[in-house]
């Protein structure tokens, strides 16, 4: 059974088209790219996956782990394993991270019928994890992404990845405002949580090739109008970098 | 498509629970509506004041009589009545006073006890409100019920440390001189409009002193209890720390559900001597009224604390969640130098809630400190106005306060409003003033949501992290009280 299955999905946001009939298959344990120009649809997917509000589904459908996924509330996505690391994570002062993901880790072992953490749990798996990432375990008592710098927060979003152990994450554009050193920590953080998880899935969405040079995917894909207009293995983003988008043919 | 669907909004989905709504089917001793020196006398006279302390409600009556109501508040409500209103009412059953706790009537004991406020000594050991708490602390409580105080717990134990903790209308009687000498002295009749009327009309409420040197070996708290109809409740009370002294004084309030408006108009004193400290903790839940804004009491209530005494100390915590309008400005005239005055507040207003509120720093002596963190939380039509005033006087040299005025807002139909006025006469003092205005955005709610959390739970969470300032002033069994009364109060608040 396929981990994520999108059919025709077709997205309007303001009557406007975005997604228009698009399909894409994951397996277990596979890790596919999504590249694509500037308004193609790129974000528009990792969000209606996702279930943010605004978004209107017009057509198709997509089923996470053989379930309805369009159907579920955005909560119940993220606690049949579904994650999303946020393209611009936002900050939610006073509430600490370990308050934060202490509540995160209660919720999804509440619906998933599993007993929580204990305290003890909590803070050891935190602190291998912040200090793999490297950070400071003093991060742990800061607000939610309070005054953290792009690369923090970007860590953070794997941080809370690890720690919340999903099945699948969709990586929206994690690169973007990472200098080489973060892009590199960022990078180990995500494929040592993919090596230790053989079934686990990822989508990776991205402008550059830059950060498949540190998460290697099995398939790559291009956005382009709001439909997959090309797939294939890695060498398809080297040749989108060294020759661009032009080529690709978006009136499709 | 789930997608497609619009979330319900904040406003949606606010709805509260006022779980100490009910009403209590007790008899009562209520005067008829009105009022007038007859009636201002009348009080007196069933209290069995000495002649003094009726010569001195008089005076106030008079005060009263000439001062008109304040109209500066950001605050908008039909004028009140006030010959509609009866302002004394007792339960039959306590006509001659607080009793021992068998005498008490038993509907008395089990309001109470469905309140979560231990009246016996043994239950008390439980700790007051949360029998979670693993502290375990105990607490001494005085129960005012209406216009009467019911029963005061621990009373003996306390007075081994000399420590006088007894209804006000009972200090009278049995220590005249300390209530002649500091009733009034740091609110005067004249003070305001409504320390003017509670001064004439007051019924009862705390009176509590610790001797030189000696820390409370317990915490104190009251706990006000409004149950008849058509009544208004005009609680004083009165507090001194002598020297070196210390005391944590716990105030809580409620009141039943009910259609029309009901006006609480209460005085609380503090007095503060060299080296001592006065933590006033309050955690005020009186009925808010119901989503469209009826009924709800009207707080209007004047605190303030003198810190006489060089190095005094005095700190006013606040968690107010209840009534359907509140003006309040809990203060500290700093007299003695170096002493200190704090201001801790959480104002949660929601529906058609409106609060004007927030503190009052004197600064009159040298190297006087003070601090002020006021957190407002606006939710649904609600209105929520900060308003602090920190005058430093010619002669405080070296003065310095420091204020952190935040304002959360939940939706986009409530409002939040600064009011700070800042008078400094002194060059060596420093002034601070920080104030920021944020949202609960649907950013935030998303995260949290992707995260597993759903928005209930987000929302508290929210909030809780935007208190925790403030919380952790509060003694740890209030904490957790106040924690969980703004869970209930934003029960469903966030789609």
């Amino acid at each position: 059974m396929n981990r994520l299955d999108i059919r025709d999905l077709r997205v309007a946001v303001n009557g406007k088209g975005i997604l228009n009939g698009l399909s894409l298959q994951i397996g277990p344990g596979e890790v596919h790219a999504i590249m694509g120009p500037n308004g193609s649809g790129k974000s528009t997917l990792s969000h209606v996956l996702a279930g943010r509000p605004g978004y209107e589904v017009t057509g198709g459908e997509v089923r996470f782990r053989g379930e309805d996924l369009l159907s579920m509330e955005p909560e119940q996505r993220a606690c049949k394993g579904l994650f999303l690391a946020f393209q611009y994570p936002v900050e939610i002062p006073g509430v600490s991270n370990m308050e934060f993901l202490r509540t995160a880790a209660e919720s999804q072992a509440k619906a998933r019928g599993e007993s929580p953490p204990t305290a003890v749990e909590l803070m050891r798996s935190l602190r291998q994890i912040a200090a793999e990432l490297h950070l400071n375990p003093d991060f742990l008592k800061r607000g939610v992404n309070e005054g953290f710098s792009g690369g923090e927060k970007k860590r953070n979003e794997i941080l809370q990845m690890s720690f919340l152990r999903p099945a699948m994450s969709i990586l929206d554009e994690t690169d973007s405002g990472l200098d080489i050193d973060a892009l590199r920590i960022v990078g180990e953080g995500v494929t040592r949580y993919i090596r230790s998880n053989p079934e686990f899935s990822v989508l990776l969405i991205t402008h550059y090739q830059r950060l498949l040079n540190h998460i290697v995917p099995d398939h790559v894909h291009v956005l382009a109008g709001g439909r997959i207009v090309e797939s294939g293995d890695r060498s398809l983003a080297l040749r989108l970098e060294a020759k661009g988008y032009a080529g690709i043919d978006t009136a499709s | 498509m789930s997608n497609s669907t619009v979330e319900p909004s904040i406003e949606d989905r606010l709805n509260r629970d006022y779980a100490a709504g009910f009403e209590s089917d007790v008899e009562a001793d209520t005067f008829p509506p009105g009022l007038s020196a007859d009636v201002v006398r009348a009080i007196s006279e069933r209290k069995n004041e000495p002649a003094w302390l009726t010569e001195w409600r008089l005076k106030a009556w008079d005060i009263w009589t000439s001062m008109p109501e304040p109209e500066w508040a950001h605050l908008h409500f039909p004028k009140v009545d006030f010959q509609a209103i009866s302002y004394f009412s007792a339960p039959r059953s306590q006509k001659d006073g607080p009793k021992s706790l068998d005498e008490v009537d038993p509907e008395l004991l089990r309001t109470y006890e469905r309140l979560g406020i231990p009246l016996h000594e043994r239950a008390a050991l439980a700790g007051v409100f949360n029998e979670d708490t693993p502290a375990r602390p105990e607490v001494a409580v005085d129960a005012v019920f209406d216009s009467v105080s019911i029963t005061t717990t621990f009373k003996d134990r306390l007075a081994e440390s000399g420590v006088i903790f007894c209804p006000l209308s009972e200090a009278v009687h049995t220590h005249p001189e300390l209530i002649q000498k500091y009733l009034g002295s740091v609110v005067p009749q004249s003070d305001n409009f409504y320390a003017a009327l509670n001064s004439a009309v007051f019924s009862d409420g705390s009176f509590v002193y610790i001797p030189p040197g000696v820390r409370c070996p317990m915490e104190l708290s009251t706990y006000f209890r409004i149950n008849a109809r058509n009544t208004g409740q005009f609680e004083r009370t009165l507090i001194i720390a002598e020297r070196g002294a210390y005391v944590s004084y716990l105030e809580g309030c409620t009141a039943p559900m009910r259609d029309e408006n009901q006006l609480h108009a209460a005085v609380v004193e503090l007095v503060a001597l060299d080296d001592a400290r006065v933590k006033y903790s309050t955690v005020q839940n009186w009925y808010p009224g119901d989503a469209e804004g009826r009924g709800g009491i009207y707080n209007f209530v004047t605190k303030r604390g003198a810190c006489l005494g060089q190095r005094s100390h005095i700190s006013w915590t606040q968690v107010e969640t209840g009534s359907a309008i509140t003006w309040k400005y809990p203060s500290v005239v700093l007299r003695g130098d170096d002493s200190i005055g704090e201001f801790y507040s959480v104002a949660l207003t929601n529906n058609l809630q409106q609060a004007d509120t927030g503190t009052k720093m004197v600064h009159l002596g040298r190297n006087t400190r003070s601090t002020i963190v006021s957190k407002g939380i606006s939710a649904g039509r609600s209105q929520n106005s900060y308003r602090g005033l920190v005058r430093i006087s010619p002669a405080a040299a070296g003065a310095r306060n420091h204020t952190q005025c935040d304002s959360l807002l939940l939706g986009s139909k409530c409002g939040a409003h600064t009011f700070p006025y800042i008078e400094s006469g002194n060059p060596s003092a420093t002034v601070e003033h920080e104030a920021t205005t944020t949202r609960v955005s649907d950013d935030q709610l998303f995260l949290c949501a992707q995260r597993g959390i759903d928005a209930e739970k987000a929302v508290s969470m929210i909030v809780n992290g935007f208190c925790r300032d403030v919380f952790r002033e509060l003694p740890m069994e209030f904490a957790v009280e106040a924690g969980k009364l703004l869970e209930v109060s934003l029960e469903g608040a966030v789609g």
